[in-house]
């Protein structure tokens, strides 16, 4: 009745050795490595293309790595120590910046997980450190929405005063108020004409009637819901384009940016020191030009020999060709009001749609009408540097404000040119509303004290258990050990983020995971204590106690979720590994100690008694115990 | 090695009356201490900017303080946090300063002072709307808490159950922050969070004393409910003591090792864990007794499967 059939024990051994392998590379700490990313926001970095590149500069160079990584938005090589480390970067250096003054990639310092490649490639990871423990600087931003808000309806506002005159409809005036825009109007008829205008053009506004007792009739516009929460999500994800393209310089490990809430980022920069420069770049803005290009024959030429004509600037275009652009500035970003990527309404190809306010059409309407077939550049200038984001063609007039750049585009390009106007235009204002740095020594002491309290704390429950039921307390500790085991495996897996209160939660997680252990031990005591045989004991205890660590389990994990759900920072550090203690906790109390027990109990025909330490019987009183 | 030999079932609730009384007066003392003294938030609740540093050699607060001042900081708190050459620097939120570059003028200002440049160990910054937030938020994680528990247990148990673990529990909670309140402990984030494990804890050790109320209702038909509640409790004493114990060795390890940062999340829980063994014993069984619950209330018309022994 103590055994456990065959498939039931090799699950178990299998989620073991799934814990053993998945705690492994906790074991083998770093080595140094170099990551490449891209310093330039109009270059994508292609993955497998710069891993090829990092290999054959290391070869070049005669230098041995020991891996080389990739992920999306960087590429890392190992090496077996720093001297590599640093000959290996000089080298990337040079074959990825041969002009140093204008580096297309970021080659940094960094450090990668030291476990073997195979350990890697079935995503056995080390668990992901918090900055407290690995030192850094860790920002909260918030996006300035009303700001944002308000910026939107002036170019709104611009628009309409067009449109009314486009469509000769007579008004009395537009103007902003708060967070709505009033057209006035000296009749009924000409109101009436103004709102079908404006509902044949766009769907964002809302538009009501009011009527004062001046003799003014009032249209009152306001953003709809849905247009707000367009908004609002584009500022945030184009908030958060910017954000990487401009933390890439920094070449952070690994940085972490995300949205949290509805306007908030948070930028976690492991390792970084130097929080005024950090400062500087996430609250640097960029600017968008639009200059017409120079495509004078023979000029492009010239430039490249060397000699740039007067008035010019020599560029580099996506693709990667020169393009000698005019210093004249025809429009800047604050006239672009909005950029999205969409798709041709004729030819179905994926494009951009740029949209105007007022004066920014009217000045593209000039120029365009002058210079139909000739080819415009646009710009984003960061840091005094430009970069030619995308150089279109122009067909003909365009008027009305509303440009389409389509042609030679991929969906994803689309999306990127659109997100980096928009980044160079009407980037929400950011404001940091929360900062915490920790220090490096500070970290590396965290993670002592931590590791200290669990081993230590661990250590006496396990000596204690020992003492006091013996065998059944060794096995229970293998249980507390081997659940300590599943949880870093999981916490590994998963790549949640361990904070210093997460090893605290894991040091009580251990400490309240014996309780499931005790309740069994002492109700196999108990039922011993009513005569029961040793055997039948076993199973009665087991039984009988489960209902009981259910009940108490389930308790504590809705604790724990609800800490999940409202924690943030450090209590949120703390509810993850809570939880997850709980779980493997029940696993390991329950499975994994009755596995063991059947082992050693199960198979024999008799047993003269169990190794549970002493069980003291009443010698009296059977008669009032049944 | 056996610690509990006890022959009868301990009359627990012949001292109810006795155990209440304790317990009421305690938690208005709680209450008192809270509503007079206040907890001593921590910057995180509050807003404001926190400062860490360490020197190589101890320096003079004195004239730390002066030269915060003369930069623009009068009402900064300079202190010495865990050895004499750690600092520790609290600066209030206020509207007319720049929120964005203290960490980096207060730093500048400390390299400034005469004696050796400082290592700057951490910073925290919280703005003041994220420190009210994080109350609220808090608030809220208690508040489901305590909804979730209760649902549980009156589905699993019966209300009156769920009603005392409720205030049993409620009751340590303001208990540790009286704790909190009476000697101006610093209230931070991970104490927060120990508050709110101590909950879903001493909840759990109701729950191991509860299901032996159950059972006994089951399996002894001869007793009354004071005697089923001194039964369940008598026998589940080793165990809560010993469970206890075990948790208590891993807190006690993290109040030695674990540093100034998990001081007070271990001492809440060790408060937390000590109200927890008598709360659940001493203060909710007497409320399930005061609130009537009875045998009839487990005892379903349908028969339910025993459990073979063999």
């Amino acid at each position: 009745m103590n055994r456990y059939p065959l498939w039931k024990n090799i699950l178990i051994g299998l989620v073991l050795l799934w814990g053993l392998i998945y705690t492994l590379p906790n074991f083998y700490g770093e080595v140094p490595a170099v990551q490449v990313s891209s310093a330039k926001a109009t270059l994508k970095l292609d993955p497998v293309a710069v891993t090829e590149r990092i290999g054959s500069a290391l070869r070049a160079a005669g230098i041995d790595h020991t891996g080389i990584f990739a992920d999306p938005g960087s590429v890392r090589a190992r090496f077996a120590d720093t001297e590599f480390q640093l000959r290996a970067k000089d080298a990337i250096e040079r074959a990825f910046n041969p002009d140093p003054a204008d580096p297309s990639y970021v080659v940094a310092l960094n450090l990668l997980s030291a476990s073997p490649n195979w350990l890697t490639s079935i995503h056995a990871l080390p668990m992901y450190l918090g900055l407290d423990l690995r030192g850094g600087v860790h920002f909260l931003l918030e996006v300035d929405m009303p700001g944002a808000l308000t910026k939107r309806l002036d170019a709104t506002t611009g628009d309409l005063r067009t449109l009314m005159r486009d469509k000769s409809v007579r008004h009395a005036g537009i103007s902003r108020e708060g967070s709505t825009v009033v057209i006035r109007f000296r009749d009924a008829a000409q109101r009436e004409a103004g709102r079908r205008a404006i509902q044949d053009t766009t769907a964002d506004l809302q538009l009501a009637e009011r009527d004062d007792a001046t003799d003014d009739l009032k249209l009152v516009a306001t953003l709809t819901p849905q247009a707000q929460q367009t908004m609002r999500d584009f500022a945030i994800k184009q908030n958060i384009t910017t954000l990487h393209n401009r933390i890439n310089e920094l070449g952070v490990a690994e940085p972490v940016i995300q949205q949290q809430g509805a306007e908030r980022i948070v930028v976690q920069l492991p390792g970084v020191q130097d929080v005024a420069k950090a400062k500087d770049i996430l609250g640097r803005t960029a600017t968008l030009e639009v200059r017409m290009v120079d495509d004078t024959p023979g000029a492009i030429e010239q430039a490249l020999a060397g000699s740039i004509p007067f008035g010019t600037e020599l560029y580099t275009e996506r693709g990667g060709s020169p393009l000698l652009v005019k210093k004249q500035v025809v429009l800047t970003g604050d006239r672009l009001t909005d950029a999205q990527p969409g798709f041709d309404g004729q030819t179905n190809e994926p494009a951009v749609h740029l949209t105007l306010d007022a004066a920014g059409a009217r000045i593209f309407r000039d120029v365009t009408r002058e210079s139909v077939g000739k080819r415009m550049a646009i710009l984003l200038i960061e840091k005094g540097k430009g970069e030619v984001v995308t150089a279109p063609v122009i067909r003909s007039e365009i008027g009305g404000g509303r440009v389409q750049i389509s042609g030679r585009m991929t969906t994803a390009e689309a999306n990127d040119v659109a997100l980096l106007l928009r980044a160079g235009s009407l980037a929400a204002p950011m404001e940091i509303i929360e900062e915490r740095t920790v220090g490096p020594s500070l970290g590396a002491e965290n993670i002592a004290k931590g590791f200290n309290s669990t081993l230590w704390g661990f250590l006496a429950i396990v000596a204690f258990m020992c003492a006091y039921y013996l065998l059944f307390g060794l096995v229970s500790s293998v249980a507390l050990a081997a659940n300590l085991l599943l949880l870093v495996a999981l916490l590994s897996l998963l790549q949640a983020t361990l904070t210093l209160p997460g090893i605290a939660a894991m040091a009580l997680t251990l400490g309240m995971a014996i309780d499931a252990n005790v309740l069994i031990n002492e109700r196999i005591r108990e039922e011993l204590r009513n005569g029961a045989s040793p055997q039948a004991a076993i199973a009665a205890g087991y039984d009988r106690a489960f209902d009981t660590i259910l009940d108490s389990n389930i308790t504590t994990l809705i604790a724990g979720i609800a800490l999940l759900v409202f924690g943030s920072g450090p209590v949120r550090g703390f509810a993850v590994v809570h939880c997850l203690g709980i779980l493997t906790s029940m696993f390991s109390a329950i499975l994994v100690s009755r596995m063991l027990i059947n082992f050693i109990y199960g198979r024999r025909r008799k047993i003269d008694g169990l190794s549970i330490g002493t069980v003291w019987k009443p010698a009296a009183d059977t008669a009032a115990k049944r | 090695m056996e610690f509990f030999r006890i022959k009868k079932d301990i009359p627990f609730m012949h001292h109810a009356l006795v155990f209440n009384v304790i317990s009421l007066i305690t938690f208005v003392l709680a209450v008192f201490f809270l509503a007079t003294r206040g907890l001593h938030l921590s910057v995180e609740f509050t807003g404001g900017t926190l400062v860490e540093v360490s020197y190589a050699e101890a320096p003079q607060l004195e004239p730390v303080r002066q030269a915060l001042a003369a930069s623009g900081y009068p009402d900064a708190q300079v202190q010495n946090f865990g050895s004499a050459r750690d600092l520790l620097i609290r600066l209030p939120n206020r509207d007319d300063l720049d929120t964005s570059r203290v960490s980096e003028t207060v730093m500048a200002t400390l390299k400034s002072v005469a004696g050796n440049a400082p290592e700057l160990r951490r910073v925290e910054f919280v703005g003041p709307q994220v420190g009210k937030e994080l109350a609220t938020d808090g608030a809220m994680a208690l508040l489901l808490v305590v909804l979730g528990i209760m649902i549980y247990l009156a589905l699993r148990f019966e209300w009156r159950f769920a009603v005392s673990a409720i205030i049993a529990n409620m009751h340590d909670v303001i208990i540790i922050l009286g704790f909190f309140a009476f000697f101006q402990w610093e209230f931070s984030l991970p104490v927060l969070a120990a508050v709110l494990a101590v909950l879903g804890y001493s909840v759990n050790e109701s729950v191991v004393v509860f299901d032996r109320v159950r059972e006994t209702f089951r399996k002894k038909r001869a007793m009354d409910t004071p005697a089923v509640l001194d039964h369940a409790i008598t026998s589940t004493i080793s165990r809560t003591v010993i469970t206890h114990g075990s948790t208590q060795i891993m807190v006690l390890s993290m109040l030695i090792f674990g540093g100034e940062t998990l001081y007070y999340f271990a001492l809440a829980l060790t408060i937390g864990i000590l109200f927890g063994i008598y709360s659940s014993v001493l203060v909710a069984s007497p409320l399930v007794m005061w609130l009537g619950v009875s045998r009839e209330q487990f005892v379903k018309p349908k028969k339910e499967k025993e459990e073979a022994v063999v």
